[in-house]
């Protein structure tokens, strides 16, 4: 019995240790890659992913509006003023390391910025763009 | 008839300062939470016949449940804290989590299962003190936010201060709100 409650004990352990380690289901260059597939062979560019995180689409914001004309800065909710850390990969290791909190995302700021979803590939530019940004 | 006319101020004082002094004891008790606050308005809102105090619409008690939805916390805190759910009645959250696509100006929208989640965890812990039949969508519609929050109790200019900006930024001022403390020990208007 008491083998039996220390092996349980262990493997808790371990398992709370995978569970609270930041541990990163994939790379950003991972995500890139999905949106590619999806993408069907079109390219990506940088540069054109630029102009599209800078612009506004007909309403209000802009990707900008949020999370600066700089992605490695840290931002502000444009209504809600509420801190957002910075965008960009170089910045924050956490960003773009899991893909249904990408596409969640996505989903939403699309919705909020253009009242569409965004093409894959707006994704893959504007994921192309985030990429490039310096710390 | 006449005697009893003569009497009949009296007979109003002796009613109006007993109504006074049970007002007061059930504001003590049901006040305790907020050490002490004598708001405007209680007794005027009382005095209309609503069920309960604020007309029926009060947050609850204790507004936080000590056991927490860790989903509930990280979903929505991303883009403002996580509203404890006591603030509102439960229909309220029921329309709020129906309505996440359009959030305030916001698409907030959740997974299908995330939406469950969360939905059940604010519905069961919604204001238990809550008898009015109204939902309003935004906690600062409700009698008992308007109440606390009146001109008697906040100068207008604390609205204006930019570190204010919002009377959603609860965390502005109640510098325990992110923890579901709003306790008057632990307010800090800035300046």
């Amino acid at each position: 019995m008491f083998r039996i409650s220390s092996a349980i004990g262990l493997v808790s352990v371990a398992a709370m240790g995978l569970v609270t380690q930041p541990v990163f289901a994939q790379t950003p260059n991972e995500i890139l890659s999905a949106i590619q597939k999806e993408a069907a062979g079109q390219s990506f560019s940088a540069a054109r992913g630029e102009s599209f995180y800078k612009a506004k689409h007909g309403k209000e914001w802009s990707c900008a509006s949020c999370h600066t004309d700089n992605p490695a800065a840290p931002g502000k909710h444009a209504k809600s003023d509420k801190d957002i850390k910075p965008l960009a990969p170089s910045a924050n290791a956490e960003r773009f390391t899991d893909m249904a909190k990408v596409e969640k995302w996505f989903k939403r700021n699309c919705n909020d910025v253009l009242g569409r979803v965004c093409t894959p590939q707006e994704k893959g530019d504007v994921l192309s763009y985030l990429l490039t940004v310096k710390k | 008839m006449f005697k009893t006319h003569k009497k009949f101020p009296q007979i109003v004082a002796v009613a109006v300062l007993a109504m006074g002094v049970a007002m007061s004891a059930a504001q003590a008790e049901d006040d305790d939470d907020d050490e002490g606050y004598r708001g405007a308005g209680h007794s005027e809102q009382r005095g209309e016949g609503n069920s309960g105090k604020y007309g029926g619409e009060d947050r609850g008690k204790p507004v936080q449940p000590a056991q927490i939805n860790a989903i509930w916390k990280q979903e929505c805190s991303n883009c403002h804290i996580a509203y404890s759910p006591g603030l509102l009645p439960a229909e309220s959250w029921r329309k709020v989590m129906a309505g996440l696509d359009k959030h305030f100006g916001s698409d907030a929208s959740l997974t299908d299962q995330e939406n469950k989640e969360i939905t059940s965890f604010l519905v069961k812990n919604a204001s238990n003190r809550w008898s009015a039949p109204t939902a309003p969508l935004q906690i600062t519609e409700s009698a008992w936010f308007k109440s606390k929050h009146d001109s008697h109790e906040i100068a207008p200019s604390v609205w204006k201060n930019p570190k204010v900006k919002s009377p959603a930024n609860c965390q502005a001022c109640h510098i325990g709100a992110e923890n579901g403390d709003f306790s008057e020990r632990n307010i800090k208007i800035p300046r």
